[in-house]
């Protein structure tokens, strides 16, 4: 049974997480997430869920926290932003070394400096190496779903490996909107309880967590951290499947809009995607065949099957919204423009930069990408592949 | 109704302005409309002017970015009209809400002659007298509603006493003071010929 409501999307994953009902929660406070533990804790206070609130001293104390707990065999959440996902940086590879499918709720925010409390994903991006699975959310609506789905693709025997549902700072974490939300039973249902074969509580079969490798076991460890990354696509799409029988909402390793005949495509991750499909609706009534892939999960990133839909484009724009100082490119663009190589592909593409610190994206921002495209394909020539969009410059220069 | 109808909030900090935004966006859901409600944040104190905005469709809003030629602009404080450019990108057609105790000709001027649509209230007039305490937030979306049409007197006050009672639940004492803003507020606004 779904319900049309409306809530910022703080409250939408908090919510979902009181549906989960978690085991242990561990957090510091970090705008723009703060309000998650903020809900998780008022929800145990007043006994909506049995999770064990422990607000910690720091970041790197609730990830330590976090892989603690979930090592020992609960369930485990914890939310942050920004700096506080720098500060948890050495324990991000331990979780996920580790095997530990805990949940981390993050809300992108700009990386330090200058100081920045705004919308980038500087922060999701320097951790995409760390080893965990990333899901990125346009709407309220998608962050919801990503998080009632997220533990059935972390947990999943395939996988086991941390999760981190990112959604964008402000621009969907504070902003209320419409939502439909599904009855807690359903959610409790779909979700299931967590019942690992191996944990540190379990005195039958007791185990070591986070032991030495020495050079003839490490390289192996990391390799089937790789294979369980793989096994990533396979299940997300299984569980989005099941999630769709109880949600009527369909979702895959991104979502292609208006993409069948396109020839101008750009590739994007986020709310921006949301403003982009109205530049794209505005350009198809002017006859431009424009489309659009959004990212749902960089990490694995579906490097392949994107390149796969975007057979036939003429020119793509990967849009990155953090700078990832190579003066190559962003993350993305970079990933992406080499799997369109590794294919032979001969389309024309750009990667640009955009969004960061919280600068606006508008409609008019979108349909000046898809402009500076047809430019490339009408005179065959790229110029810069290495752009900035809505940078401001002087005129004098 | 139009497709979309976009609203610009000035305020300072303090002044409820985002609430204000928040609340309707609450209000207009109910009446089965897609919304959006938004303050723009930065490293706001008490007193420095914030931005708030609204969308509101019968259509799924996608857009995700702000304000730039909104159809209602409200200023909050009136103090602001000399520091913000509020009429920036207002539409044809549209219309500017201000919080004042001086007179509509004296507003325009304030405003570089502006010849559009202009509705003024007196939001601290009617909150000392209903609330006790200057609390502008509350006549102003009263005005806003009404002036916007976005839905019907009696829809629109039943829904905010739904909203009251969930906000003040520890409070109830103030839901009347604040019902009694809102529709002397509603009373306070003549919309006369368009």
């Amino acid at each position: 049974m779904t319900k049309r409501d409306r809530m910022s999307g703080n409250e939408a994953v908090a919510n979902a997480l009181r549906q989960i009902n978690p085991d242990v929660m561990p957090a510091f406070p970090i705008t723009p997430s703060t309000e998650v533990p903020q809900f998780m804790a008022s929800f145990a206070a007043n006994g909506l869920v049995d999770t064990e609130f422990i607000p910690v001293e720091s970041e790197h104390s609730s990830m330590s926290a976090a892989i603690g707990s979930e090592a020992a065999g609960a369930r485990t959440v914890t939310a942050t932003s920004s700096c506080g996902l720098a500060f948890m940086w050495e324990e991000l590879y331990i979780a996920a070394s580790n095997r530990l499918p805990l949940a981390l709720v993050l809300v992108n925010r700009a990386l330090s400096g200058p100081i920045n409390i705004n919308c980038d994903h500087s922060d999701s991006m320097g951790a995409r190496d760390a080893g965990w699975i990333q899901l990125y959310a346009e709407t309220n609506q998608e962050a919801y779903d990503n998080m009632i789905m997220a533990y059935r693709i972390a947990e999943h025997d395939d996988v086991r490996l941390p999760i981190m549902i990112c959604q964008d700072g402000f621009i969907t974490s504070h902003a209320v909107m419409n939502i439909e939300t599904i009855d807690d039973e359903t959610v409790k249902n779909f979700v299931g309880t967590y019942e690992p074969d191996d944990y540190l509580l379990n005195k039958k079969r007791p185990m070591a967590v986070g032991p030495y490798a020495v050079s003839g076991y490490y390289m192996e460890a990391k390799r089937q951290q790789v294979e369980a990354l793989r096994n990533v696509k396979r299940v997300a799409l299984e569980v989005a499947e099941e999630f769709e029988k109880i949600s009527g909402r369909k979702y895959g390793l991104f979502e292609e809009y208006r993409m069948d005949d396109a020839e101008y495509a750009i590739v994007i991750i986020g709310s921006a995607a949301g403003t982009a499909k109205d530049a794209v609706d505005k350009l198809r009534e002017e006859g431009v065949k424009a489309g659009l892939i959004k990212i749902r999960f960089f990490r694995p990133f579906p490097a392949k099957e994107i390149v796969e839909a975007l057979k036939g484009v003429k020119a793509v724009a990967v849009m990155d919204r953090s700078e990832g100082f190579s003066d190559n490119g962003g993350p993305m663009g970079a990933e992406l423009i080499s799997a369109l190589y590794q294919a032979k592909s001969d389309m024309y593409a750009v990667n640009y930069i955009y969004g960061l610190g919280g600068r606006d994206v508008k409609v008019e921002s979108i349909e000046e990408v898809y402009t500076a495209l047809q430019e490339i394909v009408a005179t065959g020539e790229v110029g810069e592949t290495y752009r900035y969009l809505g940078l401001r410059e002087r005129k004098d220069a | 109704m139009k497709n979309m109808i976009e609203i610009r909030w000035h305020g300072r900090g303090g002044q409820g302005a985002k609430t204000a935004a928040l609340l309707l966006t609450d209000v207009v859901f109910q009446t089965g409309k897609y919304v959006q409600g938004f303050p723009e944040y930065g490293p706001e104190r008490m007193g420095a002017p914030i931005t708030a905005y609204n969308r509101i469709s019968d259509k799924e809003i996608r857009v995700h970015s702000n304000i730039y030629e909104p159809d209602y602009v409200v200023v909050v404080d009136s103090s602001l009209i000399h520091v913000v450019d509020v009429l920036a990108g207002l539409k044809k057609g549209g219309a500017i809400i201000v919080n004042t105790e001086e007179s509509e000709e004296e507003v325009r001027k304030h405003l570089g002659g502006y010849q559009g649509r202009l509705y003024t209230i007196d939001a601290k007039k009617i909150s000392l007298e209903t609330l006790g305490r200057y609390f502008p937030n509350t006549p102003m979306l009263a005005a806003t509603a009404k002036i916007t049409g976005v839905m019907r007197e009696e829809e629109f006050l039943s829904a905010m006493e739904e909203s009251f009672r969930h906000k003040f639940a520890k409070k109830p004492e103030v839901i009347e003071g604040n019902m009694a803003a809102l529709r002397m507020s509603l009373e306070a606004i003549q919309l006369g010929e368009e």
